[in-house]
């Protein structure tokens, strides 16, 4: 981290070098992970046919391509691009990646958004029931609704999801082509409620299980036996004293899901036919297109990277404890 | 404590209540359209997995790429229902004597989708530009052996040969062989496809869907449909949703199982026959395969149908090398029709290697559904005879660079056929083939049979020799030809005039309308 301390001492500034310096990393992995893997845009796109090309013809696709260039001169050349608000093209769809991404990005953080709500409204619930008997049978039931809900794979429950839905009731919104929220909000959230509901399965168990310790954590700790002499009633406590309190760290965890589905929804968004920033880049890594992984793997870093350095930032705010260290 | 547990409730009711409610106010909302609309202005829409990344006919390859652009463009000729060449917008060609002049004459009053006439310098435009190194085109193989083209009047196209190729009418029907006007170029196609096909190119959102329009000036007659959407579905299972829920009229499945699931009283899956074939491809050239006795043993030790019922799920047939209808080889012409496991030990016996031997055998899921299990089948028939197979599962990338180096002993493939079987085999199994590295099998007699299946356009004469050639395929085990399988369309019954096609090929879709 000498680097990083070159930005300073200043905690904030440090902060910020340190992201900086983990994007960069980012960059040069996945330029590296790309090329290790064998194929290139030439086989990509012609399959088997790539070997009915002659050598001349091979030469001349790499330097459309921009394959032919050394690896060094290939990683600059694109890293000049993005500081200059260049993310590349993509070369079969003949559109910029920062046009992609502007379509990509806002679908994948309102399907990351209500996932997260979905999760919210399942495990903060969840959560309150089981920490309301701790170790009876309330608690153990819930904890075991939730261990299952964390171990369906969320392509199988995806899947029994929509072929339940389209065989009984005849209702399957995302086969009729994808809309935006601006298009059709109507059809937009019906398309959006399956995969959200998916996503929120899998985030409602560390929800729940984040809930129920905060509570009874909390339940324990002297202001509320305080409040409790002071005679606050039972509604008020666990509301206004215990539940408040609770939920510091369920906010927290939803953050840290947030940052893992904004990258990380690929699955579902495959499913559920939802053209969002998961489904670009697997396109631009089948298709070989190396600069729209490079540039979308880097927004995702990006925005993963500034959620984390926002949260800090608001901890210092609201947490003075936090600004002591 | 009690007020917590009516308040949690409390909380998980609503919850609950609040997404059962946005369901069934979302179900209300769509019911009415769950059915696909008729008449004149309705869309057709076909669902596919992939987008059709290639909009410029003479470099496309990939399968979704040629469903729609054989919608956009018309190719010189047309098929039947099982690949064979017929009249398109030309009819079927004089051949010269000495089979070194076709003479194609195109219909009259032909136009391209823009109302541009269509005429023999478009052709003649389009096949130079095929054969143009510069163009990089998929389809330039076709015309290997055109010497040139001349366009003497608006309707005449003369094609002249370097040597007779009886195989040249059979490229003339793939839709990356589809015509385009004088002066396009890969940039303005790219953008702007231009063709005169049934249905005209209205709108594209990357990988989500193509939408087309009716070509009123089609020559063969009214496309009937006004528009046609190819939507792009990733996952099959969805696919399969929306064909249920009427959002998705036309599908095509390689998977008996997801066809199967997909049909309801609303939605009829039809099988189809395919030139394609599943193929064990052995290297005679690598050291563990150079004993012809050691790959009849393996080609002796395999059911096919095995094969089929296992790993394909049923969905295919038992093959030989050729799948060409006029030219099919017969399937139980070979040394070892049926699994023979004692003549496939003698053969192991004669082949110095009594114990058996082991071999590395290359596969991938990402190149279709049931790869990884045929080449599982295959490793669990072949330790039967004491040949330890070793499977290889590549990612689809790594899969094809191996097989395009010829870097492999052996492999689990499936190929494209043709209804000309110069078209499926020169390539592989000719000395100066581009795939024979690939094939690792050549011998100057097959040589001498491909330049004579070539010389003569005479269909008996040609089966003849087309026979022989699959005889030196299979008594050479030069691969072990398994099964060709069987595809599933899957259509909407609103749905009225779909053709069932082989290869459940959609060039023929025009005819079919929503009632």
């Amino acid at each position: 981290m000498k680097l990083a301390s070159a930005f300073g001492r200043h905690p904030v500034t440090r902060r910020i070098g340190e992201a900086i310096v983990t994007l960069v990393g980012v960059s040069i992995l996945t330029f590296v992970l790309l090329r290790v893997v064998p194929g290139n845009q030439v086989t990509a796109s012609y399959g088997i046919a790539a070997g009915e090309l002659s050598p001349a013809q091979v030469h001349s696709l790499e330097a459309y391509y921009g394959l032919d260039k050394p690896l060094v001169v290939q990683y600059f050349d694109w890293l000049g691009g993005v500081l200059t608000g260049h993310l590349g093209v993509s070369t079969t769809s003949h559109l910029s990646v920062l046009s992609m991404t502007r379509q990509a990005l806002p679908n994948t953080i309102e399907l990351a958004l209500l996932g997260i709500l979905v999760g919210l409204l399942l495990g903060v619930p969840g959560g309150l029931l089981a920490a309301s008997r701790p170790g009876r049978l309330r608690d153990s039931s819930t904890q075991m609704v939730s261990l299952v809900a964390l171990s369906i794979p969320s392509f199988l429950l995806a899947t029994a999801v929509a072929s339940w839905l389209a065989n009984n009731l005849g209702w399957y919104p995302n086969g009729k082509g994808f809309r935006t929220l601006f298009d059709d909000p109507g059809l937009n959230l019906q398309q959006m409620l399956l995969p959200a509901v998916v996503l929120g399965v899998s985030v409602a168990p560390p929800v729940l299980q984040t809930t129920r310790a905060a509570i009874l954590a909390i339940r324990a700790e002297d202001f509320v036996r305080t409040a409790r002499a002071k005679g606050v009633s039972g509604r008020r406590l666990e509301v206004r004293h215990i539940l408040r309190n609770a939920l510091i760290p369920v906010v927290t965890m939803s953050g840290l899901q947030l940052g893992f589905l904004l990258g990380g929804a690929l699955v579902v968004e495959q499913i559920f036919a939802i053209p969002g920033i998961g489904r670009q880049v697997l396109l631009g890594l089948n298709q070989k297109e190396y600069a729209v992984v490079q540039s979308t793997v880097l927004v995702i870093a990006a925005m993963f990277v500034l959620i984390n350095l926002l949260t800090d930032l608001v901890y210092r705010v609201v947490d003075p404890r936090v600004r002591v260290r | 404590m009690k007020k917590v547990d009516r308040s949690a409730r409390r909380a998980i009711t609503a919850s609950v209540a609040a997404v059962a409610a946005a369901a069934s106010l979302a179900a209300c909302g769509s019911s009415n359209n769950s059915a696909p609309a008729g008449g004149a202005g309705a869309a057709l829409v076909v669902g596919i997995t992939a987008d059709p990344t290639q909009m410029v006919p003479w470099t496309s390859t990939s399968v979704q790429s040629q469903e729609v652009l054989s919608q956009i463009y018309t190719t010189l000729l047309s098929t039947d229902a099982d690949g064979t060449p017929t009249a398109g917008i030309a009819d079927m060609p004089q051949v010269s004597k000495d089979g070194k002049t076709y003479t194609f004459t195109l219909k009259q009053g032909l136009k391209f989708a823009d109302g541009s006439t269509l005429d023999s310098a478009d052709v003649k435009y389009t096949f130079g530009k095929i054969m143009d190194p510069a163009s990089k085109a998929s389809s330039a193989s076709y015309f290997a052996s055109v010497a040139s083209i001349d366009a003497p009047d608006p309707q005449t196209v003369v094609v002249h040969m370097k040597q007779p190729d009886a195989s040249f009418p059979a490229g003339l029907t793939y839709p990356n062989t589809g015509i385009v006007p004088s002066g396009a170029t890969a940039d303005t196609l790219a953008t702007k496809p231009d063709g005169a096909g049934p249905y005209q190119f209205e709108s594209r959102v990357p990988n989500e869907s193509i939408t087309l329009k009716r070509n009123d000036s089609y020559y063969a007659g009214k496309p009937g449909a006004a528009k046609l959407e190819f939507r792009i579905i990733p996952d099959e299972q969805s696919i399969v949703a929306a064909l249920k829920t009427g959002s998705v009229q036309v599908a095509e499945f390689d998977n008996p199982v997801t066809a199967k699931t997909a049909t309801s009283a609303n939605v009829k899956s039809t099988p189809v026959n395919s030139l394609w074939y599943h193929v064990l491809q052995l290297r005679a050239t690598s050291p563990v395969l150079s004993n012809v006795n050691a790959r009849l043993a393996i080609q002796c030790a395999i059911s096919r149908q095995d094969v089929v019922s296992s790993a394909a799920l049923g969905a295919g047939t038992p093959t030989g090398p050729i799948t060409s209808p006029q030219y099919r080889s017969d399937p139980n012409a070979q040394p070892c029709p049926n699994q023979d496991l004692a003549k496939a030990k003698a053969y192991l016996a004669k082949a110095g290697e009594p114990n058996g031997f082991t071999l590395n055998l290359m596969t991938s899921q990402g190149l279709y559904s049931s790869a990884v299990d045929e080449a599982q089948n295959i490793q669990a028939q072949l330790a039967k005879v004491g040949i330890k197979v070793n499977v290889q599962s590549l990612d689809s990338n790594t899969y094809v660079q191996k097989w395009l180096a010829g870097d492999f002993d052996a492999a689990i493939a499936a190929n494209s056929g043709s209804a000309d079987p110069n078209t499926m085999y020169a390539r592989y199994f000719t000395s100066t083939g581009s795939f024979n590295k690939v094939a690792g099998y050549k011998s100057p007699i097959l040589d001498k049979l491909f330049a004579q299946g070539i010389a003569t356009t005479d269909v008996a004469q040609r089966a003849t020799i087309y026979q022989q050639i699959s005889a030196q395929l299979v008594d050479n085990a030069a691969w072990v030809w398994l099964y060709t399988p069987k595809k599933f369309l899957v259509a909407n019954t609103a749905v009225k005039g779909l053709e069932a096609r082989t290869d459940a090929d959609l060039s023929m879709l025009w005819k079919a309308s929503l009632s």
